[in-house]
C-alpha cells in the first residue's frame, strides 16, 4: 500500500491549533482592553467626593455619586432578598421534586426562555405592571426586575449544583427514614459551595443591568429615602452622565463605570474561589 | 430512655403458601416457619421493562441471607423493594407482596419513615452526609426518637462501637465524615444505620467499594451484627456469601432460581445454572 505523506495533516493540525489559539486570546484581550480604558479614564473621577457627596449640577467640579453607589446596592439587596430564594425553590423543584416530570420540563423551558429574555424587555413588562398603574417610577419597580432577572439564572445553577450530587446521597437519607424536604437540605449542604457562587453571580449580573432600571427604579439626584419614588442608582446615572455634553458628568459616568467593573470583578472571582475550595 | 418509635397502623395479611414453581421447579425451594420478611409474587418494572419476575423468597430472622447471580440479574433491585427506596425515581414499580412480620410493605398505608427505621440499608457506596461524624450517627436518631443531648451521645456511641469504628474516630467525633477512609466512612454508615434500632438490614454489596482489609473487618462485624439484626446482603463476591450468610438465594435473570441453606447451595446445587455459577462457569 502507498503510504500518504503525514506533512498536510501536520500543517492543517497546526494551522487550527493556531487560529483557536488566537481566537482565545480575542476574548482574553477584549477584557484586558475594556478594563484598561475604564481605569484610565475612570480613575481620576474616584476621589473622596465621589463616594460620600451628593451628584451637582453640571460644571461644578464638586460633588460626588454617593446616592447612587447607596441607590444600586439597595436595589441590589431587594431584588437579592426576592429573587435568590424563589429561584432556589424553583431550582428545588426542577432537581429534587419534578425531575422528570412534565410540569418539571415545562419550567424548565420558561426559565431557559426568561434567561435568554433581552433585559429591557423585562424593564418594559414591570413598567406596566407596576410603574403605569401605581402612578410613578420606583424602587420597588426597579427591585422587582432586577429579581426577575435574577431568578432564572439562580433557578437554573442551584438546579445544576443539586443535579451534580450523586443520587447515592439522596438514597442514603432516604434509606435513614428522612422526609424528602430534609434529604433536599442534606443534599443543599453537600452543594454549598456551588449553590454560593451561582447567587454571587446572579448579583454580579444584576448589579450592572441599565435597561431594567431605566423604566423602573429610573434615577434620582437625591439619596434614596423610599423606594416608593425613583431610586438613584449607578447604571442609569452612567448612561445619563454619558450621554451629556458636560465633561465633568462624562468623567463621573467613567468613574461610576470604574466602580461597578470592579465591583463585578471582584464578585466573580470571590465566586470562582469559592467553587474551586469546594471541589477540593 | 424513650426509645419505643410511633407505630403506625397495622395492616396483617396472611402470606399464601410458598409456591414451590415459582422457583423454577424448586421442590426442594425452602419456606421458613416464621420468616421476618416473606416476599410472594413479586415483579418488577423499570418504565416498560420488567426486571423481576414473581420473586418468591423467605428471609430469616437474625440471620445472614446472602443473594447471589450474575449482573445485572436483579439482586439489588429485589432487596431495594424491602425499603421502598425504588420510590425515588418516578418509573419504578413493583408488585406483589413484601411481608415485613406479616404486614404487606408494598401497601400503599405504609408508613415510609418508619419502614425505613425499621429496614435500614448500607449501600454500595459509602454514604456519609457532609457533616460531623457525630452527627452523621445522630441523624437518625433525632429523626425517629427524642432524647436528651446525653442519651444522644450515648446512643451514638453504642452504634460506633457496634460498628467496630468508636475506636477509631473517638477523638475526632467532630471531624467531618467525609474525611475518613473508605472503609472507615462504610462502617459509619453501619453506625449510622443501625442507631435508630432497625430490625432488617439491607446490604447492597457492602464491600465492593473498599480494600481486602476493611472488607474482612465489615465481615467479622456482619458476624457479631446478626445477633442483633435480621440481614440480607447482595455481594458479587461468592466467597463472602459463603463465609458470611446462614441462607442463600440465587438470582438468575430476573428470577428466583435456587434458595436454600448456604452450605447446601455451595456443596449440593439442585440446579444447574446455579452449579454454573458458583463453580465459574459464567457470571
Amino acid at each position: 500500500m502507498n503510504r500518504r505523506p503525514a506533512t498536510g495533516r501536520k500543517l492543517l493540525d497546526l494551522a487550527v491549533r493556531v487560529a483557536a489559539s488566537l481566537a482565545a486570546l480575542a476574548g482574553i484581550l477584549a477584557l484586558l482592553w475594556i478594563l484598561g480604558v475604564v481605569v484610565q479614564r475612570g480613575f481620576g473621577a474616584l476621589d473622596l467626593a465621589f463616594f460620600t457627596e451628593l451628584p451637582s449640577p453640571p460644571g461644578s467640579t464638586e460633588g460626588g455619586l454617593a446616592s447612587a453607589i447607596l441607590g444600586t446596592l439597595m436595589l441590589t439587596g431587594a431584588a437579592t432578598l426576592v429573587g435568590v430564594p424563589i429561584g432556589m425553590l424553583a431550582g428545588v423543584y426542577l432537581a429534587e421534586l419534578g425531575r422528570k416530570s412534565r410540569f418539571g420540563a415545562a419550567v424548565r423551558f420558561s426559565v431557559n426562555v426568561l434567561m435568554g429574555l433581552p433585559s429591557i424587555l423585562v424593564g418594559l413588562f414591570v413598567w406596566t405592571l407596576l410603574v403605569v398603574p401605581f402612578g410613578g417610577f420606583s424602587g420597588h419597580a426597579g427591585a422587582v426586575a432586577l429579581a426577575l432577572i435574577m431568578l432564572p439564572v439562580v433557578a437554573r445553577t442551584t438546579e445544576d449544583m443539586l443535579a451534580l450530587v450523586p443520587n447515592a446521597l439522596r438514597e442514603g437519607a432516604l434509606a435513614l427514614g428522612t422526609p424528602r424536604w430534609q434529604v433536599t437540605l442534606i443534599v443543599f449542604r453537600a452543594a454549598r459551595g456551588g449553590l454560593i457562587t451561582g447567587v454571587l453571580l446572579a448579583v454580579a449580573r444584576v448589579s450592572g443591568e441599565t435597561a431594567p432600571l431605566l423604566f423602573t427604579a429610573l434615577n434620582s439626584p437625591f439619596w434614596p429615602a423610599s423606594f416608593s419614588e425613583p431610586v438613584s442608582n449607578l447604571t442609569v446615572t452612567i448612561f445619563q452622565y454619558a450621554m451629556s455634553p458636560y465633561e465633568d458628568w462624562q468623567a463621573k459616568a467613567w468613574g461610576a463605570s470604574l466602580l461597578i467593573m470592579a465591583g463585578v470583578l471582584a464578585t466573580t472571582v470571590v465566586a470562582r474561589t469559592l467553587a474551586r475550595e469546594k471541589k477540593r | 430512655m424513650s426509645l419505643e418509635p410511633v407505630v403506625g397502623p397495622q395492616l396483617i395479611v396472611t402470606p399464601r403458601p410458598f409456591v414451590a414453581e415459582r422457583s423454577n421447579g424448586e421442590a426442594d425451594a425452602l419456606a421458613l416457619e416464621r420468616p421476618k420478611i416473606s416476599v410472594r409474587g413479586l415483579s418488577f418494572y423499570y418504565g416498560k421493562h420488567q426486571a423481576l419476575f414473581a420473586n418468591d423468597l423467605d428471609i430469616a430472622e437474625r440471620r445472614v441471607t446472602a443473594v447471589i447471580g450474575p449482573s445485572g440479574c436483579g439482586k439489588s433491585t429485589h432487596l431495594r423493594v424491602y425499603n421502598r427506596i425504588y420510590q425515588l425515581y418516578r418509573d419504578q414499580r413493583a408488585t406483589g407482596q413484601v411481608l415485613l412480620d406479616g404486614e404487606d410493605l408494598l401497601a400503599p398505608s405504609t408508613d415510609l419513615l418508619e419502614l425505613r427505621r425499621k429496614v435500614g440499608m448500607i449501600f454500595q457506596k459509602p454514604t456519609p452526609f457532609p457533616m460531623s461524624v457525630f452527627d452523621n450517627v445522630a441523624y437518625g436518631l433525632r429523626l425517629h426518637y427524642r432524647l436528651s443531648r446525653s442519651e444522644l451521645a450515648d446512643h451514638v456511641e453504642n452504634a460506633l462501637r457496634s460498628a467496630a469504628l468508636w475506636a477509631e474516630v473517638k477523638d475526632t467525633l467532630d471531624r467531618p465524615g467525609l474525611a475518613l477512609s473508605g472503609g472507615q466512612q462504610q462502617r459509619l454508615c453501619i453506625a449510622r444505620a443501625i442507631a435508630v434500632r432497625p430490625e432488617v438490614l439491607l446490604m447492597d454489596e457492602p464491600t465492593s467499594a473498599i480494600d481486602p482489609v476493611a472488607t474482612s473487618k465489615i465481615e467479622d462485624l456482619i458476624e457479631e451484627l446478626k445477633e442483633e439484626f435480621t440481614i440480607v446482603i447482595v455481594t458479587h463476591n461468592m466467597q463472602q456469601a459463603a463465609r458470611v450468610s446462614d441462607f442463600t438465594a440465587f438470582f438468575f435473570e430476573g428470577r428466583v432460581v435456587e434458595f436454600g441453606p448456604t452450605r447446601r447451595i455451595f456443596t449440593k446445587p439442585a440446579n444447574r445454572q446455579t452449579e454454573d455459577y458458583i463453580t465459574g462457569r459464567f457470571g
